[in-house]
């Protein structure tokens, strides 16, 4: 029910552990292996507001465990279009499927070059 | 620099069975194997196995040994014959519960107390500042090992590692101790616990720890599994069992601490003319289980308020396992102690409705 340690190439990374999915013009905000197993099994998600504006480097949202909370850090600025209710419902997605079903929000971004800023896998793992 | 945490000699053992390890009170210590919510439903439905050899043993003899703990004990140990234990605290001159420890009456006129890991030092400290004549306190923690077996199929499990002609485990009364033989360990089993599945604490030498351990895991067909401290933690605050250093302190009596069936007044010991004054007037607050409409997180620390008033805080708090709700302990002024009063949590910012109810939060089905 844990997922394999991965970092996959198509997805950028921030330095709090978060990953960033660009989709089409919106971008899918999650966290990374590393962050999931540094937490421990996810119990709660406590989501932002579908419309709320979120600013890169704050927080949008927290995700908790038996023994710890977690502030979400935003890796870029937007809009949140859309928060996955799967992972509200069933909070240990994030552990069992961190990439995939267990992303987070969908944001429309302020500025979609931003992403150039963040952290390639490479990169990443270098800061593991 | 912070002192180096101590190990108990399952270390390896943890470390092998891929243990995440934790400070705990100055030990290196198993907060999960696999994980927290798997180990607490485990315990809940089959056994577990907890390594709480961190925990402290104070043994009492000598002539004067029954005085000092009727001095020492807000429990009257009177009540408790030859192999049967007691819950009870040590208390200080206003009341404020120093530590709070099971008390196992021994063959031989010995006394044992099991002690929380964190107040060895300070119970030890307090117990010979009493200088009870013909007393002997002599800490064993170091050369003690404990291991709790906690579950339904708990003391079917221990039935196979028992002498074949002694009487069986199944036998023991809750809070019995005998000395008998556990997988060929010499031990001593205790029928208490931690978690509200029934069960044993059995202590042993702390170089056979690890025969005991490997020969419970053995039968491991059974369903028990290797439980850490994050299960511990889960299983006792939905029985709303405190905590010392959170819970329960030093600047809380047990009265305050809706603790008062384990206490036994009309007796003189050290904090009884505060604890009978309190009997008498009644106490301002009181502690209680606060259960959270969704599951939200209370934490300690966490403000509780009615009416936008702070009237307490969190002590302890969890997501419960078993009841899948936010759930807490906290001190609420007595008025509002009642089961049924609705009060709000501040939870990271968001007011979060949070009923008072009456302990323990899960209530095992029959």
């Amino acid at each position: 029910m844990v997922a394999e340690e991965s970092y996959p190439e198509d997805l950028r990374y921030h330095h709090e552990h978060d990953w960033v999915r660009i989709d089409d013009d919106q971008a899918v905000f999650g966290i990374t292996w590393h962050a999931q197993d540094a937490l421990g099994e996810v119990v709660y998600f406590e989501p932002p507001a579908v419309g709320s504006q979120i600013e890169a480097g704050g927080s949008y949202g927290s995700l908790e465990s038996v023994k710890a909370v977690s502030d979400l850090i935003a890796p870029l600025a937007g809009t949140v279009t859309a928060v996955n209710g799967a992972v509200v419902e069933t909070p240990e997605l994030v552990n069992a499927e961190p990439y995939t079903g267990g992303w987070l929000v969908r944001v429309k971004l302020d500025d979609i070059d931003a992403v150039e800023t963040l952290l390639d896998t490479a990169a990443y793992k270098a800061l593991l | 620099m912070p002192p180096v945490p101590r190990r108990t000699p399952l270390y390896d053992r943890h470390v092998e069975l891929g243990a995440r390890m934790v400070d705990f009170a100055g030990w290196e210590m198993p907060v999960y194997y696999v994980g927290i919510t798997e180990e607490h439903r485990a315990v809940r439905a089959r056994a577990g196995l907890f390594d709480v050899s961190h925990m402290g043993q104070l043994e009492v003899t000598g002539s004067g040994a029954e005085a000092l703990l009727r001095k020492a004990l807000a429990s009257d140990i009177g009540r408790i014959a030859e192999g049967q234990a007691q819950y009870s605290f040590l208390l200080n001159a206003k009341g404020g519960i120093i530590d709070d420890l099971i008390v196992y009456r021994l063959p031989e006129k010995r006394w044992l107390l099991v002690v929380n890991a964190g107040n060895i030092e300070t119970d030890l400290a307090h117990l010979k500042a009493m200088k009870q004549r013909g007393a002997v306190v002599t800490d064993q923690s170091a050369e003690t090992a404990m291991i709790a077996l906690q579950g339904p199929i708990a003391i079917e499990l221990l039935a196979d590692l028992w002498p074949k002609k002694a009487l069986g485990p199944d036998t023991l009364k809750p809070f019995s101790v005998i000395h008998r033989s556990v997988a060929g360990v010499p031990s001593l089993v205790a029928t208490t616990g931690y978690t509200g599945e029934p069960g044993v604490e059995i202590m042993c030498a702390a170089n056979r720890a690890g025969d005991l351990w490997d020969g419970i895991l053995a039968r491991r067909e059974h369903g028990v599994v290797p439980s850490g401290l994050g299960a511990r933690d889960t299983l006792r605050l939905e029985m709303g069992y405190p905590l010392h250093g959170h819970d329960i302190t030093a600047k809380t009596t047990p009265l305050e601490a809706n603790l008062e069936r384990f206490v036994h007044l009309g007796r003189e010991f050290v904090g009884s003319d505060v604890l009978d004054k309190q009997a008498e007037k009644g106490v301002k607050r009181r502690l209680v289980g606060l259960k959270v409409v969704d599951r939200a997180i209370p934490r300690e620390t966490y403000p509780i308020l009615l009416g936008g008033q702070k009237i307490g805080a969190i002590t302890s708090g969890t997501l419960s396992p078993s009841i899948d709700r936010g759930i807490g302990l906290g001190y609420v002024p007595v008025s509002l102690a009642t089961a049924g009063t609705v009060l709000e949590i501040d939870i990271r910012g968001r007011m979060r409705d949070a009923e008072v109810v009456t302990l323990p939060f899960y209530k095992k089905e029959s």
